[in-house]
């Protein structure tokens, strides 16, 4: 009797990596799935944070997609790791501080570790060829394949017919015949295979779930290195970035101003490592004050605080300031019109 | 019979689903975790990874502003 082979098959939770699992289960493969959080995934995090998105369904797409496939899946903390891959990118970054062909390879290469330690035979992946601009063009594929250590163990299920054959191929555990040759951006191949196979419901397609290809929130990080000096980050910070709004008075501090009710819950949590502003004689939102102020950057603060707060209008506004040790102090202050906000005080 | 009691608050998904997979890994059949979370998220993401991954919640509670899950570990 044959051997049963094993894959494991990179999740992202998006339309391309369900049907390339699902093409080689097909024929007779064991495939469970592996899923990368680097911090900068999209989904869950603001759902999480925000009220006004309570009422959206929420669900982590690569548990649904592994649920709907009837595979296992394995969700791998990468946080630290992937710190070295958004900091030093060997192949540089795509529009924003997305890093997404040293992305691939370093989560091909986790991928080809995982299937030495857990004795699986071969890797998956979602990957169409002339389909995202940076990580998946003909001649960065094979650079994937080969810097990841993966070499021919990588198969790619939706354009391996573009490609030269790889071990599972030549060794007959899949039949290339069976595999395909999508190429570029359009979506309708894959609409179609997905009708062929009956799933009818998806996330939308790849490349929307990085924080990292968005334009705002690589400002923000850019502007977090160039406040501390260097190119480093932890992973509140990641979350930070994620949360309010972030407004740059000076080079010293900055804040960052709760938009609603959960994201002031959210940052209550911050209490204890950053000094936090709250109006006291008027309703108004909960703010981090990151940086080291000056006693006159704190007025500044208290006054931009009272800005957002329901005492917008009013002549005076009692703010109370929490520091991090828990000392108080209590600023009445005039808040700040919004004229007198300069626009690129706004990250 | 005991239960373990794995405190994820203030952890958003996918991080609580991560460490309830950690925890499990050094668990035995049949014991129970309970599951302690602040992201109303694991609602979904924790069942759905155990029905997944072969274990069996018992029972989920809310209290305010905080989610728990009763999980018994599967073989």
């Amino acid at each position: 009797m044959a051997q049963q082979r094993k894959a494991v098959a990179l999740i992202s939770g998006g339309l391309d990596s369900m049907l390339a699992a699902k093409t080689i289960m097909e024929q007779g493969i064991h495939v469970e799935g592996i899923n990368f959080f680097t911090g900068f995934c999209v989904e869950g995090h603001t759902h999480a944070i925000r009220d006004k998105d309570k009422a959206k369904p929420k669900r982590n797409n690569a548990l649904w997609v592994a649920e709907q496939l009837g595979i296992k899946l394995h969700i791998i903390d990468v946080i630290e790791e992937y710190k070295n891959v958004l900091i030093n990118p060997k192949h540089g970054y795509g529009a924003h501080l997305n890093p997404c062909l040293d992305c691939k390879i370093f989560m091909v290469n986790k991928a080809k570790q995982w299937v030495v330690e857990n004795g699986f035979d071969f890797i998956i992946t979602g990957e169409v060829m002339g389909q995202r601009p940076m990580s998946q063009r003909r001649s960065t594929m094979p650079i994937v394949a080969k810097q990841s250590g993966a070499d021919d163990l990588l198969l790619r299920p939706l354009c391996a017919k573009n490609l030269p054959a790889t071990l599972p191929e030549r060794e007959g555990w899949v039949d290339r015949e069976k595999l395909h040759d999508i190429t570029g951006r359009s979506r309708k191949p894959q609409m179609a295979m997905a009708e062929q196979f009956g799933i009818d419901d998806y996330s939308q397609p790849a490349g929307g779930c990085c924080f990292l290809v968005d334009k705002n929130y690589s400002a923000k990080l850019l502007d977090l290195w160039q406040a501390q000096g260097k190119r480093d980050y932890e992973f509140d910070d990641v979350m930070l970035l994620k949360v309010g709004r972030h407004i740059r008075p000076a080079a010293n501090f900055k804040l960052i101003v709760a938009r609603e009710e959960g994201e002031g819950r959210f940052l209550q949590g911050y209490k204890n490592q950053f000094i936090s502003l709250l109006a006291s004689s008027h309703n108004g939102p909960l703010v981090l004050l990151d940086g080291e102020p000056s006693a006159e950057d704190l007025f500044l603060a208290a006054s931009i605080t009272a800005r957002f707060g329901q005492g917008r209008e009013a002549d005076w506004v009692d703010v109370g300031i929490t520091f991090p040790d828990g000392a108080e102090r209590n600023l009445t202050v005039k808040p700040l019109s919004k004229d007198d906000i300069p626009k690129d005080w706004y990250l | 019979m005991n239960r373990e009691v794995l405190n994820a608050r203030r952890l958003l998904c996918p991080m609580p689903v991560i460490r309830t997979q950690d925890k499990i890994k050094q668990m035995q059949p049949e014991q129970l975790l309970e599951v302690q979370c602040t992201d109303p998220g694991v609602m979904q993401d924790i069942p759905a990874w155990c029905r997944i991954s072969g274990h069996q919640v018992l029972e989920t509670w809310r209290g305010d502003h905080e989610y728990f899950i009763l999980i018994k570990v599967g073989g």
